[in-house]
C-alpha cells in the first residue's frame, strides 16, 4: 500500500515537473496572468506574438509606453495622445491627428483594437507588421518627431524603464526591438469583441436585439458587408469609396505600392466602436454615421480607381437607415472602452 | 530504494525533458573556429573616397561630394571550387563609410578549405522585411528603415552637387517586392582562392567604386535626377547600377 502512494506520488510529481518545467510557447500563459484569447468564432489572427511571447510585465511596460510623452521630441505628445481609450484608442472630435507644437496631420487617427488580424497598417496599409508601426508616427515630423535613439537615451537614463524592462525582458538593456515588441503586446491585446452584436451572436446574455436592431443586421449584410465583413466589420481591403479629393489630394495606397490601380484606395476600416470613433473617413470629413449614410446614398464620387461595389449610390430609405443606425449602435463595445487594463 | 527511484526518475525528467538550446551569446570560442575577414573599401574610381571634403565627377560630368554612405550586405556565402557552400549565420552587415569598425569583419566557423568566390545580397532579404522588430545591423535606429513603407533603405548616398537644382544630392534605395525592387544579388570571383585552414585567417578585400551608381547601364545626370527615394521611378535603375560596383581587389 504504501509503495502504491509513493508509485502516485512520484507520478504526480513527473506530471507536475513536465507541465511546469516544460511549458510551450508563453504566448499563453495561464500562469502569468496574461494570455491572448481568439473569440468564439473569429479567424485566427495573424500575428500571435511569435518571438514575443506576451507576459504581464511586457504588456505593462508597452502600456507605459503607450501613454508616455517622452516618444515625442518635446515630451509633450504620447501615443495616447491620438489615441485615447475612452474613443476606442481613435481621438475624440478631431478630424485630423495633432502633433507636437500643435502641427495638424493629413488623416483621421484611426481607433486601435483587434489590430493583431491586421496585415497592413495605416490607412494605407504602407507599415506590413504590428511591431514596427510605431516607429511612423514617433517619427514622423507632424505627429510625435521624436528619433529612435533620442527616446533610448531618455528611458535609458530612467531606472523605472530599467527595471520594468528587466521584469520583461530579462535584463535592462533597453534597446528599439524590446520597446517595439512591449508596445506589440499592449497594441495585440487590445480586443474588442464583447459589443450586444457579439453577445447576439454568442447567445449570451446582453444580446437581445430589437426588431430595428435586427432589420439593420439583414440591411447590413445585404448592402454593407461585403466590404466591412464580419466580425471584424472590415475586410482589410483597400478601396476607392469614392470620397472627392481635398486639398490634401490624398493618394492612399497608390503611393505605396506605386500602382496606378491602387490611387485613392484607402483602408475599409471597420464599423465597430464607431460611437466613439467620430469623425469618419480616412480624413475626418463627415461628422456623423448620419452624415456617412448621406454619402453612401447620394454623393459617391466616380473616377478610375472607384471600387466596382460602389459604381451607384447605395439604396437606402430613411426607415432602412434608421433601422441600420440602430444595428450599428449595437456594435458599440463598453466593455473595451472601459476596460481598465488598458488605461494607464 | 522507492524513494530513489523516484528522485532518480524526477532527476531525468527535469534534465531530460527540459534541455534547452545552447545560448549563442555563451558559446566560448573556440580553438578551432576557423575565420575569413571581408575589408570593404569604398573609392571613386581610382581614389578613395573621402567624406565632405573630396570632389568626384560622375559619368555625366557632374561634380559632387558625399556626406553620408551607407549600405546593407546581406546573405553572405563563400564558395570551394567543387560548389561547397559556406552561408554565414545572422547574416547582415550595414556597411558606413562614417564608420571604420563597420567596414571590415570577419565571418565565424568558416568550414577548412579553399573558396574562389562569394555571393552576397546588396540590401537586406525581403523576408526580415515582413518580420517586424530587429536588432544589430538590422535596428530601426540607424537610419536605415523608412517608417512610413515598411522595409529597410538597402543604400544611402547623400552629398552635395552644383549640377543639382538645389545644390543637394539625396539617392535613398528600397523596396522588397512588386514595382519597387532594389534588392541584387552580387557574385565575385576571388583572383586567387582563400585558403582557410588552422592559423590562417585570409582576408578579403573588396573594392566598391561609387561612380558606378551613376552610370552603367543607365547614366544618370544630376539636373534631372538629384533625389531618389521611396516611390521614384529611378529605384531600380539605381540599384542595376550599382548592382556591378563591387571587385574583390586582393586577398592577403
Amino acid at each position: 500500500m504504501k509503495k502504491l502512494v509513493i508509485l502516485s506520488l512520484a507520478c504526480f510529481l513527473v506530471l507536475v515537473t513536465l507541465v511546469t518545467s516544460c511549458r510551450p510557447d508563453p504566448s499563453v500563459d495561464p500562469i502569468d496572468g496574461i494570455s491572448f484569447e481568439v473569440p468564439e468564432g473569429w479567424p485566427e489572427p495573424v500575428y500571435k506574438f511569435e518571438g514575443n511571447p506576451l507576459t504581464t510585465a511586457g504588456f505593462e511596460l508597452g502600456k507605459k509606453l503607450f501613454f508616455d510623452p517622452r516618444l515625442s521630441r518635446n515630451n509633450t505628445v504620447s501615443c495616447g495622445s491620438c489615441h485615447q481609450p475612452f474613443a476606442a484608442f481613435a481621438q475624440l472630435d478631431h478630424d485630423v491627428s495633432h502633433g507636437v507644437d500643435d502641427k495638424l496631420g493629413t488623416r483621421n487617427s484611426p481607433g486601435l483594437f483587434n489590430l493583431n488580424w491586421h496585415t497592413g497598417f495605416f490607412w494605407d496599409g504602407g507599415v506590413n507588421h504590428i511591431e514596427v508601426q510605431p516607429i511612423n508616427p514617433i517619427q514622423n515630423p507632424v505627429e510625435m518627431d521624436e528619433k529612435l535613439e533620442n527616446i533610448i537615451t531618455k528611458l535609458s537614463a530612467d531606472q523605472q524603464y530599467k527595471t520594468a524592462f528587466a521584469a520583461a525582458f530579462g535584463d535592462e538593456a533597453i534597446t528599439t526591438q524590446r520597446m517595439l515588441k512591449a508596445l506589440a503586446q499592449y497594441l495585440g491585446m487590445l480586443v474588442s469583441s464583447n459589443s450586444k452584436y457579439d453577445k447576439y451572436t454568442r447567445n449570451e446574455p446582453g444580446g437581445a436585439m430589437t426588431a430595428a436592431e435586427l432589420s439593420g443586421l439583414s440591411i447590413y449584410r445585404s448592402k454593407c458587408a461585403s466590404c466591412h465583413t464580419e466580425p471584424l466589420f472590415t475586410d482589410l481591403s483597400y478601396r476607392n469609396n469614392g470620397l472627392i479629393p481635398n486639398s490634401v489630394n490624398d493618394s492612399g495606397r497608390g503611393v505605396i505600392t506605386g500602382n496606378p490601380d491602387d490611387l485613392y484606395k484607402f483602408k475599409v476600416p471597420s464599423l465597430r466602436n464607431l460611437k466613439y470613433t467620430g469623425p469618419y473617413m480616412h480624413d475626418g470629413r463627415l461628422k456623423s454615421l448620419q452624415a456617412v449614410l448621406n454619402y453612401y446614398t447620394t454623393s459617391i464620387h466616380h473616377s478610375p480607381t472607384l471600387d466596382p461595389l460602389l459604381q451607384t449610390n447605395i439604396e437606402l430609405s430613411p426607415q432602412e437607415q434608421s433601422d441600420l443606425l440602430a444595428f450599428l449602435n449595437t456594435l458599440n463595445d463598453e466593455d473595451f472602452v472601459k476596460n481598465p487594463r488598458f488605461r494607464p | 530504494m522507492w524513494k530513489f527511484t523516484v528522485a532518480a526518475l524526477l532527476l531525468a525528467v527535469t534534465t531530460i525533458g527540459c534541455r534547452k538550446k545552447p545560448d549563442p551569446a555563451v558559446t566560448p570560442v573556440e580553438e578551432d573556429n576557423r575565420q575569413i575577414s571581408l575589408t570593404f573599401q569604398n573609392v571613386a574610381g581610382t581614389e578613395p573616397l573621402v567624406l565632405d571634403s573630396a570632389w568626384y565627377m560622375n559619368a555625366n560630368g557632374d561634380s559632387f561630394k558625399v556626406r553620408t554612405y551607407k549600405y546593407y550586405i546581406s546573405n553572405i556565402v563563400l564558395i570551394q571550387a567543387d560548389g561547397t557552400e559556406f552561408k554565414e549565420k545572422e547574416s547582415y552587415h550595414l556597411i558606413d563609410e562614417g564608420n571604420n569598425q563597420s567596414k571590415s569583419f570577419n565571418l565565424q566557423s568558416v568550414p577548412d578549405g579553399n573558396y574562389v568566390k562569394m555571393k552576397f545580397l546588396i540590401g537586406v532579404d525581403s523576408a526580415r522585411n515582413v518580420s517586424g522588430a530587429q536588432t544589430g545591423a538590422l535596428d530601426m535606429m540607424h537610419g536605415m528603415f523608412w517608417d512610413w513603407n515598411t522595409g529597410y533603405i538597402m543604400a544611402k548616398l547623400e552629398g552635395s552637387s552644383p549640377q543639382a537644382p538645389n545644390g543637394s544630392i539625396v539617392f535613398h534605395t528600397g523596396g522588397f517586392s512588386g514595382t519597387f525592387n532594389v534588392l541584387r544579388q552580387v557574385t565575385l570571383e576571388f583572383p586567387q582562392p582563400a585558403e582557410v585552414k588552422v592559423g590562417k585567417t585570409p582576408n578579403v578585400h573588396i573594392k566598391a567604386d561609387i561612380l558606378e551608381w551613376f552610370q552603367n547601364p543607365n547614366l544618370i545626370d544630376f539636373k534631372e535626377t538629384s533625389e531618389v527615394m521611396g516611390g521614384s521611378k529611378y529605384l531600380n535603375a539605381l540599384a542595376d547600377n550599382y548592382a556591378d560596383m563591387f571587385t574583390v581587389d586582393h586577398i592577403d
